[in-house]
């Protein structure tokens, strides 16, 4: 039971919500004025990309920013933004299921053959069991150490989509490796905090655990 | 969707043509930058007055040729071409200009000359693209002497009526419809007759997905995409891709013999 208390930064949780789908706004807006050029399809294809593999980094960047900072409102925000990056996939994917007109052989084939899809597919395929269970009483119900470990294939996730969004690219590839040394380096920073916990890991398991909106004990 | 306003040609496509709007701000001229909209926005940069062209290699007369006077020595036609990305999108562009075989004719190759080698402006002042390293400048590009004779081998200087835009490839652009979209060489400075099989510079930046030929083939896929269907722009579905881009009976016999798999 939690005590009835209001936490500081009330606000923040909506405007992670609203700020997370207002781009989804904005490309209605944009397919509707003709904004997104002469390719719309393409262009909503790489933008739902870019936003699953933004949202997603912002997710990942939560817990090493509480641990770093002492902060505990990150941690309150983390669980929408990885539910935001969820939507951008599965729109990202229904983008591409229109694109090739529901043929389900075409997609098959894509999948089987193509690596470049076969990447951002297998990204898809991985958040889905995250998403499932991020309700409340997930945790609870897997048993910590099982859901610590189903959540840490975000990072294959992530790194399966940064892969994807880099073999799509015909040449320049600034951004994709922006991408790629973010999730680099939230990984790094989330293996060095781990050892640097080494000893003490059960004790901060259990305070990762517990629950993502209360403040650390410690 | 504007049809021909005109009656069409033996080497005219029956396709719609692509609106001048979207030919004309949708394009990958990596010389302006590498985003789609890039070229429109900066092709103010590019200057085509004054334009000359060197005709050199292996011919008889080599020399150098101001646009104008190079584009009165033919008189231009009106060609309605498919133009097939890579990427996997494609336009129906009206072209004006002028047979690749008349030029090559008028150069008076000799007997050594074997391919063509087509380079294109080099100036990073008028092509912000340039001032960083993303391709190996200039934009070099290659053709077979006999594709290069081929009747469909077409250099542009307009495009719908108009003066051919600078993102578009002005003031001379290559126009092969039967090869991906980057064959097609934009803002031509220099046309060489070589004995040996040119550079070409998508091939030197990836050597495994770009081929010398590129010619458009669904049944070879890029390495990390397939060819087989193309968006035609203004279509939200796909269409399926065309061998040789559907100039197959024009072409095909270009290249008897020759494993296209391998020859890509």
């Amino acid at each position: 039971m939690k005590a009835a208390v209001r936490p500081p930064l009330a606000w923040l949780g909506p405007a992670v919500v609203i700020g997370g789908l207002l781009p989804v706004a904005v490309l209605l807006l944009d397919a509707r004025t003709g904004a997104l050029g002469a390719n719309p399809v393409q262009r909503a294809l790489l933008q739902t990309g870019v936003l699953t593999l933004a949202t997603l980094v912002l997710s990942l960047g939560c817990t090493p920013l509480r641990r770093l900072t002492g902060w505990t409102w990150p941690a309150r925000i983390r669980k929408a933004l990885g539910l935001i990056a969820f939507l951008y996939a599965l729109l990202h994917f229904g983008i591409y299921l229109f694109d090739q007109g529901f043929t389900l052989q075409t997609v098959l084939d894509d999948v089987l053959k193509r690596p470049f899809i076969t990447a951002g597919f297998g990204a898809l395929v991985l958040l889905l069991p995250l998403a499932l269970t991020s309700f409340r009483g997930s945790v609870r119900r897997l048993g910590f150490a099982r859901w610590t470990a189903l959540h840490r294939l975000v990072y294959l996730a992530a790194g399966l989509g940064v892969l994807h969004y880099w073999w799509g690219v015909k040449k320049d590839h600034t951004e994709p490796l922006i991408y790629a040394l973010l999730v680099a380096a939230l990984l790094i920073v989330r293996v060095v905090l781990a050892r640097r916990a080494g000893g003490r890991r059960p004790a901060s398991a259990t305070r990762l655990g517990a629950s993502s909106e209360r403040p650390p004990s410690a | 969707v504007t049809p021909a306003a005109r009656p069409l040609g033996p080497y005219d496509v029956k396709d719609p043509i692509t609106p001048y709007a979207q030919a004309t701000s949708y394009n990958n001229f990596y010389e302006f930058g590498i985003d789609k909209a890039d070229p429109a926005r900066m092709a103010g940069s590019l200057h085509t007055r004054p334009w000359t062209v060197r005709l050199d290699g292996e011919v008889r007369k080599p020399q150098t040729v101001d646009i104008d006077t190079l584009q009165s020595w033919f008189p231009l036609e009106d060609r309605i071409y498919r133009m097939r990305c890579v990427e996997g999108w494609s336009m129906v562009m009206p072209w004006l200009g002028f047979p690749l075989a008349a030029l090559i004719r008028r150069m008076e190759p000799t007997s050594k000359a074997k391919y063509v080698q087509f380079t294109a402006l080099y100036d990073p002042k008028q092509f912000p693209g340039q001032r960083g390293n993303v391709l190996d400048w200039p934009y070099v590009e290659g053709l077979r002497l006999d594709e290069a004779l081929h009747p469909l081998a077409f250099m542009a200087v307009g495009l719908q009526g108009r003066v051919l835009p600078g993102q578009n490839g002005a003031p001379l652009r290559l126009a092969v419809p039967w090869k991906y979209g980057f064959k097609s060489i934009k803002s031509v400075v220099r046309i060489t007759l070589t004995e040996k099989q040119p550079h070409t510079t998508w091939s030197l930046a990836a050597p495994d997905e770009y081929g010398f030929y590129a010619n458009v083939n669904p049944a070879v896929d890029h390495p990390r995409w397939s060819q087989a269907t193309e968006r035609r722009i203004g279509d939200l579905g796909r269409r399926k891709t065309l061998p040789f881009n559907g100039y197959a009976d024009q072409v095909a016999h270009l290249y008897t013999g020759l494993d296209l798999r391998r020859n890509f």
